[in-house]
């Protein structure tokens, strides 16, 4: 696993924003981690548990707890569309099969627990998630760090022609 | 942000929400000083620690992270000459659906949060703060960063704050998509670095063991801002907007079927809730009804739109009278959303019309709540995916004669048998919507379903 200087870096300072608890920092090298690499490696998990001094299970039990943190690459770009009331009440589940159709990806099963689903081509994908704290502007979206409200589903190839 | 300027609604008092689509405003510190910014913090910085409580206390104001508690007396519980190190929290998790305003705070007005903050932890004498920003607001956690390294290169945050000894660092910690790390304390296990499983108060109630096992003070964005403005004008005047027991402003989020959903910064109490549904949100759709309103957050129990409520109201002699309102009659505060039956809480008011379907609408919660259980009571963590399962097997058209009454015996299986209030806010929707329209249970369970909404929208 390759750490770029500027990466490493980062991640000392980052450290010392817990003066208390070296362990504090467990969530953000992840996070800086997951930024760089795309997906949170074994390789990774061991190399942060080395790094603050931790077993690598106190890292691992993060990484399957929280929904961001992922074990798998997800797309080169990656969708993520709110699924709770609000949204629903808006669309938010036609949204999500207009974003499968025309970032052609096949969902495979109705359970948003299921983590994402990715185009064959690995350009894009996925993801259900829960309210994106936008309701009044529903429905909402993610496309990578990007946020777009009031999307309608005619404005999803549009959308999709940003991200190439 | 924002996309669109929206201009305020004149029924608006904008305190908190001052600069939130304001001409020409940015995050800018320059920005935020040519306003009079930080002159706050300055006064408060003159003031003794214990003065900026008693106006806090004196404010009234109560937390509008959910619970509603006061934020004066939660600031008391800190000890006076407390020999460990005091922490400051700020709640930016912004999770419980239908709420929607402090993400505007953020990434808008990055620096009353801030001030705010600032004062807060001097008052409370905090030398180390977080704020907890969930991960999905990863613009957000920039602005903030970049907002706390232009207030320290003018003195505000730092050692030796404006040259008053006060040293104070504030950091921003992300989280990452989960929606229980907005529990208090299931937050601080996060700081931490641990799951986010929240503990068991007592005893660690986080005024006492929090951060570290050090007193920490938790607060939400709102809150903590409401604080800034309590110093400028004084506890005694704060006291004055609003209603008694529920004072100051707060920031309404309105979404679902409005014709005009956003938030709406409003004197608590100050309208009712027909006045915020027709007046203010400009009602509903052409040709539809009001059906059902969930006022608080979607942990809160549902009202329906028919029903009566009795309230009684404490008179200045001393006895109660009792009267017989409508939902549209409903005060937009604590004391009367608690009075009929449901909560304030986050301040999320999602609105359903007469074309939607209560089995669907509850199953669509109770997926957010399966999906987001930590696990660590059997009651929350078993009830809530049964939950989910039986409201999807009733949409489904396999539902058994049973069911209304199993989701019932569930969700009152849950509701205080848990270590966190998650185990309440999965366990009231439940009981209210099968409660308040069992009809529609039982015509799925006789799979006789009046599914409005299309098929492949149910789960
Ligand atoms: C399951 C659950 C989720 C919560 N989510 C949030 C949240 O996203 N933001 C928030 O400010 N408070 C949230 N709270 C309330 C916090 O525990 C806490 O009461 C609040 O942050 C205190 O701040 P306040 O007194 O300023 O309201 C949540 C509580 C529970 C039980
Ligand atoms: S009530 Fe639910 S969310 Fe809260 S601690 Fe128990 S299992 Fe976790
Ligand atoms: S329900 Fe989608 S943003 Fe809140």
């Amino acid at each position: 696993m390759e750490i770029p200087q500027e990466l490493a870096d980062h991640i000392d300072e980052v450290i010392t924003h817990y003066p208390v608890s070296k362990r504090s920092a467990t969530l953000p090298l992840l996070h800086l981690l997951q930024e760089h690499f795309g997906y949170i490696s074994e390789e990774a998990i061991t190399w942060v548990a080395a790094k603050l001094e931790l077993e690598p299970i106190n890292v691992l039990e993060l990484v399957t707890f929280y929904p961001m943190l992922r074990q798998n690459p997800v797309g080169k770009h990656h969708i993520r569309v709110c699924r709770t009331l609000s949204c629903a009440l808006a669309g938010g589940y036609s949204l999500l099969d207009t974003f499968c159709k025309h970032a052609n990806i096949e969902k495979q099963s109705g359970n948003h627990h299921a983590h994402f689903f990715k185009s064959a081509d690995g350009k894009y994908s996925v993801e259900f998630v829960e309210c994106l704290a936008s309701c009044g502007t529903a429905p909402v979206c993610m496309i990578n760090d990007d946020f777009y409200e009031a999307v309608s589903e005619e404005s999803v190839p549009e959308l999709l022609k940003k991200y190439q | 942000m924002p996309a669109i300027l929206r201009t305020p609604h004149p029924r608006e008092r904008r305190i908190v929400f001052k600069n939130v689509d304001r001409e020409g405003w940015t995050t800018d510190i320059d920005c935020y000083l040519k306003d009079g910014g930080y002159e706050e913090l300055k006064k408060a910085l003159k003031m003794q620690p214990q003065e900026i409580v008693s106006e806090v206390k004196a404010s009234g104001v109560r937390g509008r992270g959910g619970a509603g508690f006061p934020t004066g007396a939660k600031w008391g519980f800190i000890r006076p000459g407390e020999t460990k190190p005091i922490y400051l929290i700020c709640n930016a998790d912004e999770a419980e659906p239908g709420t929607f305003k402090d993400r505007y705070i953020i990434h808008q007005d990055p620096h009353q949060l801030l001030e705010g903050m600032i004062i807060s932890c001097y008052a409370v004498n905090a030398r180390l703060a977080y704020i907890y920003i969930r991960g999905e607001f990863p613009v957000g956690a920039k602005i903030l960063e970049r907002a706390i390294q232009e207030a320290k290169e003018h003195g505000f945050i730092g050692k030796n704050i404006l040259g008053t000894g006060f040293d104070l660092e504030i950091y921003v910690h992300r989280g990452a998509g989960a929606y229980i790390c907005g529990e208090e304390t299931g937050l601080i296990e996060s700081i931490e670095g641990k799951r986010p499983y929240p503990r068991i108060k007592p005893p660690y109630f986080p005024a006492a063991l929090g951060l570290y096992m050090s007193p920490t003070i938790v607060n939400n964005v709102e809150t903590l801002c409401d604080v800034k403005h309590i110093v400028k004008m004084g506890g005694a005047e704060f006291a004055k907007i609003g209603r008694p027991n529920n004072t100051g402003t707060r920031i309404l989020c309105v979404s679902g079927d409005v014709q005009k959903p956003g938030y709406y910064e409003l004197e608590v109490g100050g309208v009712t809730m027909g006045e915020l549904i027709y007046d203010i949100c400009g009602g509903l759709r052409p040709g539809r009804k009001l059906k059902a309103v969930i006022p608080g957050g979607s942990s809160a129990k549902v009202l329906r739109a028919d029903e009566r409520y009795k309230i009684k109201t404490k008179q200045p002699d001393g006895t109660t009278t009792e009267a017989e309102i409508g939902i549209e009659d409903i005060r937009m505060d604590f004391d009367s959303l608690a009075a009929v039956g449901s909560m304030a809480g986050s301040g999320g008011v999602i609105v359903m019309d007469d074309s939607r379907d209560m089995v669907w609408a509850l199953n669509n919660i109770n997926q957010f709540y399966g999906h987001e259980s930590c696990g660590q009571c059997t009651p929350c963590r078993e009830g809530s995916l049964w939950m989910q399962k039986i409201t999807t097997r009733l949409l489904d058209g396999a539902g058994a004669d049973g069911d209304a009454d199993i989701l019932v015996s569930v969700a009152d299986r849950i509701a205080g048998r848990t270590i966190c209030a998650f185990g309440e806010a999965c366990a009231w929707p439940t009981q209210s919507f099968v409660a308040k329209f069992r009809d529609e249970f039982l015509a799925y369970a006789s799979k006789n379903g009046n599914a409005s909404s299309k098929p492949e929208d149910k789960h």
